[in-house]
């Protein structure tokens, strides 16, 4: 895929911006997209455009189909039985719901950072590599051994971690293990990386060490994050989709959006009122 | 204060409360009772002779010999059926899971397995019996083995679907986010989470099939001499057990004991030792 600029299987990437030549690209655009749970409508045509190497945040009241849109992004929606997707999600311009796509790779492309940290259940170590074998992205054990310890770095772990690698990822604290599920999401390489309230079960310190990595990455992957919590959008965002009952009310750069809302409903949410 | 101590709620409390005390007392007890029996009149006619010899001339009437025979096929038994019911069960199970869940086919193979798991093992023995008839097969090792996997593969395929049914969501959802696909999520996430519940599982099989006798009656038949091939027929313990204390001998009705006593020590070695490698396997599963 068009992705700025190459890299090779065993090439780390370093937190330097890639290529910028397509920097004014959307990243992911969104086309009439509709979703239904069985009978129930949770996103009526939705129409957007994400912009590259910015976080874009989704907000909006519990219920107005802001996880439901993330989830379209990695294919993750589909595996809630009795779901249909309808209309197109393009990364870098191609439909992800074409026919013939590959929804792993989809997967790996588009990072996931849940609500809840889930390690997976095997040791530190093995949680970061996990993605990597299964991709064979490396050759050796040497070059594996170097990627891990890269990513806990780029997560802020490595410090809390490195002598005990091979300790159960169940015995970190729930702030280090979501730490952990960011450096694992980022060891597989994606360029987007999707955040469902991904600091909503932390304490408040652990919260501000994730958003300050998220704010560091931005400069490498482009973010979408939802989050019910206002102040935290405005911590964060670059860029604002407010959804109201499954539809888009409103989307532009977080200064205009916040400072000059243009639609009633988004004024009102933003005093506070819904 | 004090008087809320009689009210109905506290009342119903204590009741149910001294009711699962004396259920618990009850399966307690039996078993007890069952060990008490086995060890008190087992323990005398136990000897090394029991465990190291297959029976002599004349064993059968209280001279010398022992159960070696039915220890070793016993053995071979279980550990066939149990090796066969894994290799094609844990794939049933993963599948259940991973692909089949909770739709209508995924609920009709359960009932299906529910309703094996009820049948008789004597059923299993006759359905084993006219399987060899059919495919020109003898009382053998290797028919008594088919039997007891089939015998096993209801009860260890819905031990593991329990657990694994009992499997975190997100721990799924967190591998496939990383792009894994259905079989890696099976194979590296599910079975290394799984692990403890499935050791269990293989444990249960294991221990329906080692004291089992109707179905190995007529499918590996009984020998005194050790078996040696898959094609010979077999001895075991639970019919060792039966033939023993059938017998108007008492000396010989007395090994029927120890012959139930060295089945039931055999059950509880493997059992500790599934515990202990179940325990060291759990130290990475997600609580």
């Amino acid at each position: 895929m068009n992705s700025g600029s190459q890299r090779s299987a065993s090439d780390v990437p370093t937190l330097k911006a890639r290529g910028s030549a397509t920097e004014t690209d959307p990243h992911i655009q969104v086309r009439n997209l509709n979703a239904f749970y069985g009978k129930v409508q949770a996103l009526a045509n939705v129409n957007l455009e994400i912009p590259k190497r910015q976080i874009t945040v989704i907000m909006g009241p519990s219920g107005c189909g802001k996880s439901t849109l993330l989830k379209t992004f990695n294919r993750f929606l589909e595996l809630t039985d009795g779901t249909k997707i309808l209309g197109e999600v393009l990364v870098d311009g191609q439909d992800i719901y074409a026919k013939g796509i590959d929804e792993t790779e989809v997967r790996k492309r588009v990072g996931l950072l849940a609500q809840r940290p889930s390690p997976l259940p095997m040791s530190i170590y093995d949680n970061v590599a996990y993605g990597m074998h299964v991709h064979r992205m490396k050759r050796s054990r040497q070059e594996y051994k170097d990627a891990v310890r890269h990513y806990l770095e780029i997560a802020g772990l490595w410090d809390e971690v490195r002598k005990r690698m091979h300790d159960p990822a169940t015995s970190l604290s729930i702030g280090q293990q979501q730490r952990l599920c960011l450096a694992r999401g980022l060891a597989v390489e994606p360029e987007i990386i999707l955040g469902d309230e991904p600091t909503s079960s932390l304490d408040p310190i652990s919260s501000l060490n994730i958003e300050s990595r998220l704010l560091d990455l931005k400069r490498v992957y482009t973010t979408v994050i939802v989050t019910h919590t206002l102040r935290q959008a405005k911590r964060l965002a670059d860029y604002v989709i407010y959804m109201y009952l499954g539809e888009v009310i409103e989307a532009g750069p977080a200064h205009e959006v916040f400072s000059h809302p243009k639609h009633e409903r988004t004024k009102a949410y933003l005093e506070g009122l819904v | 204060m004090r008087r809320g101590r009689w009210e109905r709620r506290h009342v119903a409390e204590a009741l149910v409360k001294a009711m699962m005390y004396a259920s618990v007392a009850l399966v307690a007890g039996s078993l007890a009772l069952i060990l008490f029996t086995v060890v008190l009149r087992g323990l005398p006619a136990l000897s090394w002779e029991m465990v190291s010899k297959p029976p002599e001339g004349g064993y059968y009437m209280g001279k010398g010999g022992g159960v070696l025979n039915a220890i070793i096929g016993s053995l071979l038994l279980a550990s066939g059926g149990t090796l066969a019911a894994l290799i094609f069960g844990l794939p049933i199970a993963l599948y259940l899971e991973t692909y089949l869940g909770d739709s209508p086919w995924g609920r009709y193979v359960r009932l299906s397995l529910d309703v094996l798991w009820g049948i008789p093992s004597i059923v299993y023995g006759a359905f084993g019996f006219t399987l060899m008839l059919a495919i020109g097969l003898r009382a053998s090792l290797l028919a008594g083995i088919i039997v007891l996997a089939l015998l096993e593969l209801p009860i260890m395929v819905r031990a593991m679907d329990e657990v694994i049914r009992r499997m975190p969501v997100d721990l799924e959802q967190a591998a496939l986010a990383l792009g894994s696909t259905k079989l890696e999520v099976a194979m590296r996430i599910v079975t290394r989470q799984m692990m403890p519940g499935i050791i269990t599982a293989i444990l249960l099989a294991f221990g329906r099939g080692i004291g089992d006798a109707a179905s190995v009656l007529f499918t590996s038949g009984y020998t005194d001499r050790i078996t040696t091939s898959l094609l010979r027929p077999t001895a075991s313990l639970p019919l060792a057990v039966f033939f023993q204390l059938a017998s108007p001998f008492p000396e010989v009705q007395k090994r029927g004991y120890a012959s139930a006593l060295i089945l039931t020590v055999i059950v509880l070695v493997i059992s500790l030792g599934s515990r202990w490698i179940s325990g060291r396997v759990s130290r990475y599963t997600v609580k």
